[in-house]
């Protein structure tokens, strides 16, 4: 099928995801008041007790901690896509498109699509909420951009495995769950919240690996939240953060576009 | 391309052909090799108990499935081998109303339009049309999250056919309704069958099939148990049922017996209702001899009649059981 048909069914797709934002605002003040609780939690209540490279300044955990808050928020948004999956796939919604002659990877496109869209308007809302706390864009209006972008399409990568996993499990009760149970480690497992040095061996170097460190200390650097006197990480992946983020954006998107797409031919409801 | 017509291919070619569909689960099989017909402008029925594999052929035949064994045509189109084609002739309501809850009625069917590549303002019109027609415009701008059972059910009825196809699958389109949800669905399918549309519907209501349908195939462990009208069904577990409850449970025995040289069967007698059921032909002269021979025994009566045998006497026939027990428990998941 050509392509144009691809993107006005996706774009048809979309819209009915964007509608159900609109319809039901619970759902984003609910995915939005989780990450500004967890900002004013770390900003206020951890903040003091952890030691970041950059001195004693009361605001320098915060500049620190936002990236890693975003990170972590966009890949929870990326969830979303797995939930109404599984969701569609229980009430048949799935069977309907799938009985409809539109472009079979419209669905899943966008589906994902629609948590881009979800994901910018989390974003705002929390870059927002930082301003507030004393986190600022140090960097060129570019840099920022590329920053938030980076952010944005790791996060488009892992909506794709999510997409996979939401049409293979049996309810959104055990997505739920399960994703649970993946993302905590790797979103906590890392940078995010905690400088790596503060680390156990073992747990450092697989922090240093983890992906999710490697798009917050990107994000990081482009909105210049690295004091000067910080030394240079020693791990490659962290040295080469923005290239390192790249690969494994592709290598998600490369192996989950197509397991998610061959999920969906065979799902039907129950 | 055409969202329209079938391809004739031929005059009458039959609308929908399946020849010895198979499909197997994990070592379960759901469909033992089962052969459909269904000729253009009718109705079929596939009745039989949950489970029986009613489900799984519909998915095959609407492209969702595909059988480990077998081939089918659908409006002229081969099923495995074009799927696309075929989705462009066929409307599809499932067991669950697959409706989007959060999107109104009336974006609910535009946006199927604009997926069977109606065009905007095609699909536009068309959604007005239908909800029209389906009786739900008052509710068309209410999210379809706040409609009833049948408000939702007749709203993914009309998403079947927005892009008015030659051919519509129903996978039980009335379970999990109550009886005036019912009354309101047959309603309406009747007025589709009318305008000549072919359906196949599936359902445990023998009731259901006996209105709706001109022919009924019945299935049970994936397998055709029997087929035809219903009045040919009918005849099959044979002509009408004698049917009487005496006063009292000590004649019925005697009843049974000085009866059974009536009937073309033997009296089947249940205790706890008092009641005798006996296959018989000839009607009313029947009856009358009946009656002359119990007055003659003395056994008196608290009630007879002649019935012609409903479907329920042809599924306990074919399947020695009966047909409702198995529908009770799936009104669990309705």
């Amino acid at each position: 099928m050509a392509m144009p048909t691809v993107l006005s069914d996706a774009h048809v797709v979309a819209r009915r995801n964007i509608i159900k934002i609109k319809r039901v605002p619970d759902l984003l003040v609910f995915t939005t008041l989780s990450p500004i609780m967890f900002v004013l939690l770390f900003a206020y209540v951890f903040g003091g007790a952890i030691a970041v490279p950059g001195g004693a300044d009361p605001n320098a955990y915060r500049e620190f901690l936002m990236a890693g808050i975003f990170a972590q928020t966009v890949i929870f948004g990326a969830t979303i896509t797995g939930a109404a999956l599984a969701e569609d796939v229980k009430k048949g919604i799935i069977d309907r498109f799938r009985s409809l002659p539109m472009a079979p990877s419209a669905v899943l496109t966008g589906r994902t699509l629609s948590d881009v869209v979800n994901n910018v308007l989390v974003l705002v809302v929390m870059s927002l909420t930082g301003l507030l706390v004393g986190w600022g864009i140090h960097s060129s209006v570019g840099e920022a951009a590329l920053g938030f972008a980076l952010l944005i399409l790791f996060a488009y990568a892992i909506s794709w495995i999510m997409a996979w996993l939401g049409m293979l499990v049996p309810s959104v009760e055990v997505f739920n769950n399960a994703t649970f149970i993946v993302i905590f480690p790797l979103t906590f497992v890392a940078n995010t919240f905690v400088p790596l040095e503060s680390l156990p061996g073992p747990l450092q170097t697989f922090a240093e690996w983890n992906p999710v460190s490697a798009v917050t200390q990107a994000s990081r650097e482009l909105f210049g939240n690295i004091p000067a006197q910080v030394p240079e990480p020693t791990a490659w992946p962290l040295q080469h953060a923005e290239l390192y983020t790249l690969i494994w954006t592709v290598l998600i998107v490369a192996v989950f576009v197509p397991l998610a797409n061959l999920q969906y031919r065979r799902s039907t409801s129950r | 391309m055409s969202h329209h017509q079938s391809d004739p291919g031929g005059g009458a070619a039959p609308a929908i052909v399946a020849r010895g569909l198979v499909k197997r689960y994990k070592g379960v099989t759901a469909l033992a090799g089962i052969d459909l017909t269904v000729p253009q402008g009718t109705v079929l029925a596939l009745l039989g108990p949950n489970g029986a594999g009613k489900t799984t052929a519909v998915r095959i035949l609407t492209t969702l499935l595909r059988p480990d064994a077998g081939s089918a045509r659908v409006a002229g189109v081969d099923v495995l081998h074009e799927p696309r084609a075929v989705r462009r002739r066929i409307g599809l309501s499932g067991q669950y109303a697959a409706v989007d809850e959060y999107l109104t009625g009336y974006e609910n069917l535009e946006m199927v339009g604009r997926l069977y590549h109606l065009g905007r303002k095609r699909s536009r019109e068309r959604a007005r049309e239908l909800l029209a027609g389906f009786r739900l415009e008052e509710a068309a701008d209410r999210p379809s999250r706040t409609y009833s059972g049948g408000m939702r059910r007749r709203l993914d009825l009309a998403a079947a056919l927005v892009a008015n196809p030659p051919v519509i699958f129903l996978d039980e389109p009335t379970t999990g309704l109550d009886p005036r949800g019912r009354a309101d669905m047959w309603e309406v399918i009747q007025t589709l069958v009318a305008g000549g549309t072919t359906l196949l519907l599936t359902t445990q209501y023998l009731e259901e099939a006996d209105v709706l349908a001109d022919d009924i195939v019945v299935i049970d462990h994936g397998e055709v148990i029997a087929q035809g009208t219903a009045d040919e069904l009918k005849l099959q577990v044979g002509g009408e049922r004698l049917e009487l409850t005496v006063s009292e449970l000590g004649t019925l025995e005697r009843a049974g017996r000085v009866l059974e040289p009536l009937g073309v069967g033997r009296p089947t007698l249940d205790e706890g209702r008092r009641s005798l059921l006996m296959p018989v032909t000839g009607g009313a002269r029947t009856l009358t001899e009946a009656l002359r021979v119990l007055d003659a025994e003395g056994i008196a009566l608290d009630d007879v009649g002649l019935r012609r045998p409903t479907l329920d006497d042809v599924f306990l026939t074919l399947t020695g059981r009966p047909a409702e027990d198995d529908a009770a428990t799936t009104e669990v998941g309705a």
